[in-house]
């Protein structure tokens, strides 16, 4: 099976998708002549030409408000945020309109919009560029969010998102897209709302989305070799809609749990889970259910402290060692 | 600032402790989750655990003080730290020697230590006392103590629930001494729902608040379901059920005065308890002794240890004596092999290790198949006596009462504290007719009122 980058399977999911449905067009900026600010997007604009790949100006709220309108009257747009943290600039278009139309005409008009780009910190870019807000999108009611945590996940989720009926919201890692993952050249999709085992464990459940699956990982490594703790790690990949049988099956069988997200504590994506498991297993619980997210500050610019702001997997071994 | 620990609240019932034995010096670091000293409790001997980090600054009481809950027993800082002891009030209650020292003095025991209860399962404490205490006092139910927030899982307290397992006493392995799941297994495995009524010292222990699961309720007691008969069940009901309408049982008893053999184990005990094992060391059970005792008599009287095969009857040349463990999907017979040329320490070494395989599955066929006679000890139940279903092709069953203080007439016409257990002997009548099992019963009591006897 070839390995290819995150990065390429996201550009051969939008040139499958593209290819497959005259409908489906990209809005973003710099996303054509430029091939994208991550290069994401590269080789589409020479392939599919300017009515399908279009630049946008510097203006998030503009061309979200008109990738709405569009798939309003059946266009299919896939619309790039640089960052996710300039969603905030086009916050009543994404969080306000999108997902409130079809609940607002009766069911009458759906919105088959995605709203893609990468949604991490750990990158040294500052407070105003490192905002995860998954948890902002998959609270209201009418948005999907989903978070690949590798190349094949990423390209199976976003040929699904761009053939769902309704606003799905995409959040990419930069620190992902020069990694390589196995990929199957035949075509595949994985459905939104499946949560994936990537490790079966006995000892403790840790439950993560996004590249805090591979943090995950390399902690349940370190317990394994180290500690002789046995992880198992939950991939959710869509927060909205959320696997919470897979949440709760994994729960019951090791009765212990450690949530790992990059979204701040506060109301972050954690916090939710956390309430469904007391919710539903909390007879199979051994220990408290334990969070590991980003620190509970502006995101530090320093890059050594930035490095222990959002989850490691040294603080993941330690959450673990603390219930265990 | 040094921070004082107080002598805990170890169980529901307890008003003091008594400080067995420290475990850290003056001086030494401690951190959490440290085991400070023994506590001895009206329950149980248990240990002091460190909820600070530090240095043990002061220990405010001596090995052997009683200690009202509560009270300091010791100053935790940090090191380097000066600790002026007269800034805590010092509340040592007074000495309670003969009291504590009166349950020992008597040195008894009752026979229940065998194969319900499980040998590993013995107090470090062991000199018990008389069964009786249990029974003598009226039950009465002290108001469940709010005060103390029990440290438990969810999941550990449901198993618990479902098991049965009193977790009160139990001492939690998790974080913050919290009881997590292992530790109910560990219960279970134990034999911990065998509760004795009794403590490790002898004393009889109140009982505790009334569990959930005995609370009134307006539901049913139980849910209704169709429990699949498992192999074990199955080969339980059709021996038993194949011995009991085809073995013509007739069932012979004696009372046995056990004041001898409970000197005896405590004499032994006092020399050997305290040997590592591979030395000899460990505890003889009042079982090891009946189990030492039956081997000698069969040797004494073969034509019990006998087997009906139709058309002749089985002598067997040597005495294999089996003794059933409740397990949880029943019961199972593990065989001492020879054991009338055992020593009563290797019998109890081997018994040990067959209750221990047996509850954790590990038996293998050939160690509970081809004994000659078996024991089945209820003593631990309390029971003052049973008669038991004989264990084909064996031709008789031995059935073990608790030994029960009790007036007795002595030789110059006083009435005395005795000690009794009662010995009910089920028997093949086609192999083994009344006078030969009233033989056999004869001797087997003569071996336990005279334990020199099983030298000669």
């Amino acid at each position: 099976m070839p390995q290819i980058t995150y990065r390429k399977a996201l550009n051969d999911a939008f040139a499958e998708e593209l290819e497959r449905d005259e409908n489906v067009i990209m809005l973003g900026e710099e996303i054509a002549q430029y091939n994208g600010a991550y290069k994401v997007t590269e080789g589409l604009h020479a392939r599919f030409g300017d009515g399908r790949i279009m630049d946008t100006p510097i203006s998030e709220a503009g061309f979200a408000g008109l990738g709405i309108g569009a798939s309003m009257l059946g266009v299919r747009p896939i619309i790039e945020l640089m960052f996710w943290s300039f969603s905030y600039v086009a916050f009543d278009q994404l969080f306000n309109n999108a997902p409130m139309i079809r609940y607002m005409s009766g069911g009458l008009i759906n919105v088959p919009i995605v709203v893609r780009g990468p949604a991490n910190g750990g990158t040294n870019v500052g407070a105003t560029h490192s905002h995860t807000p998954e948890n902002f999108a998959a609270y209201t009611p009418g948005l999907k969010v989903v978070c690949p945590s590798n190349a094949y996940d990423a390209k199976g989720l976003m040929k699904s998102a761009v053939r769902d009926n309704d606003p799905v919201f995409v959040m990419e890692n930069t620190l992902l897209y020069g990694q390589k993952w196995d990929v199957p050249e035949e075509e595949y999709l994985i459905p939104l709302g499946k949560a994936d085992i990537k490790r079966e464990g006995t000892d403790i459940s840790l439950i993560a989305h996004g590249r805090c699956v591979i943090t995950c990982l390399e902690a349940a490594r370190v317990l394994k070799e180290e500690h002789e703790i046995d992880a198992e790690v939950v991939d959710l990949r869509s927060i909205r809609p959320l696997d919470q049988e897979a949440i709760i099956d994994s729960v019951k069988k090791t009765n212990r749990a450690v949530l790992v997200d990059e979204n701040k504590p506060f109301c972050g994506t954690s916090a939710q889970i956390a309430a469904l498991i007391q919710e539903h297993a909390f007879d199979y619980l051994d220990a408290p259910v334990k969070r590991v997210s980003s620190l509970d500050a502006p995101q530090i610019y320093s890059k050594p402290l930035e490095d222990e702001m959002v989850p490691n997997a040294k603080r993941i071994v330690k959450a673990v060692q603390e219930i265990l | 600032m040094a921070t004082i620990i107080e002598m805990p609240k170890l169980s529901d019932t307890m008003t003091a402790g008594t400080l067995v034995k420290w475990l850290k010096k003056e001086g030494d670091s401690v951190s959490t989750g440290d085991m400070l000293a023994e506590v001895e409790t009206d329950k149980a001997t248990m240990e002091l655990e460190s909820f600070e980090d530090g240095v043990l600054l002061k220990q405010l009481v001596k090995n052997g003080a009683e200690v009202p809950v509560g009270s300091p027993v010791a100053a935790i800082g940090e090191k380097g730290e000066k600790f002026d002891p007269s800034s805590v009030k010092q509340e040592s209650a007074p000495e309670k020697e003969s009291e504590q020292d009166a349950p020992k003095k008597e040195q008894t025991e009752e026979a229940r230590t065998s194969e319900k209860a499980e040998p590993r399962e013995e107090t470090a404490s062991g000199e018990a006392g008389g069964s009786e205490t249990a029974q003598e006092e009226p039950p009465s139910e002290p108001a469940p103590d709010t005060s103390r927030r029990l440290r438990i899982s969810p999941l550990a307290r449901k198993l618990a629930r479902e098991k049965g397992v009193p977790v009160e006493r139990l001492k939690g392995s998790g974080p913050g001494g919290r009881i997590v799941k292992a530790d109910i297994q560990a219960a279970l495995e134990q034999g911990v729902p065998a509760d004795t009524g009794k403590d490790g010292a002898g004393r009889s222990k109140a009982p505790a608040g009334v569990p959930a699961m005995y609370a009134a309720s307006g539901g049913t007691i139980a849910e209704e379901k169709d429990i699949p008969v498992s192999n074990m069940r199955g080969t339980i009901a059709r021996r038993l059920l194949e011995s009991k309408t085809q073995i013509p049982h007739y069932y012979l008893e004696v009372e046995v005065d056990a004041a001898p053999i409970l000197a005896a184990r405590a004499s032994i005990n006092a020399s050997i308890a305290e040997l590592p094992p591979e030395k000899g060391g460990g505890k003889l059970s009042v079982n090891d002794f009946i189990m030492k005792a039956a081997a000698e008599a069969l040797r004494r009287v073969p034509a019990v240890n006998c087997s009906w095969a139709d058309s002749s009857i089985k002598q067997h040349p040597a005495a294999h004596v089996s003794f059933a463990v409740a397990i949880d999907e029943g019961l199972i017979t593990p065989v001492i092999f020879d054991a009338h040329a055992k020593t009563l320490r290797h019998i109890s070494a081997e018994t040990k290790d067959l209750a221990w395989k047996a509850k954790n599955k590990k038996l293998k066929p050939e160690e509970f198949t081809g004994g000659t006679f078996c024991v089945s000890n209820l003593g631990m139940f309390g029971l003052d006596r049973f008669s038991a279903i004989i264990n084909p092709p064996n031709a008789a069953i031995l059935a073990v009462g608790a030994t029960r203080k009790i007036p007795v007439v002595s030789g110059n016409d006083q009435i005395e504290i005795g000690h009794r257990m009662a010995l009910t002997l089920s028997c093949d009548h086609r192999v083994v007719d009344g006078a030969t099992g009233a033989e056999f019963l004869a001797t087997l009591r003569n071996l336990l009122e005279n334990p020199a006897l099983m030298l000669a």
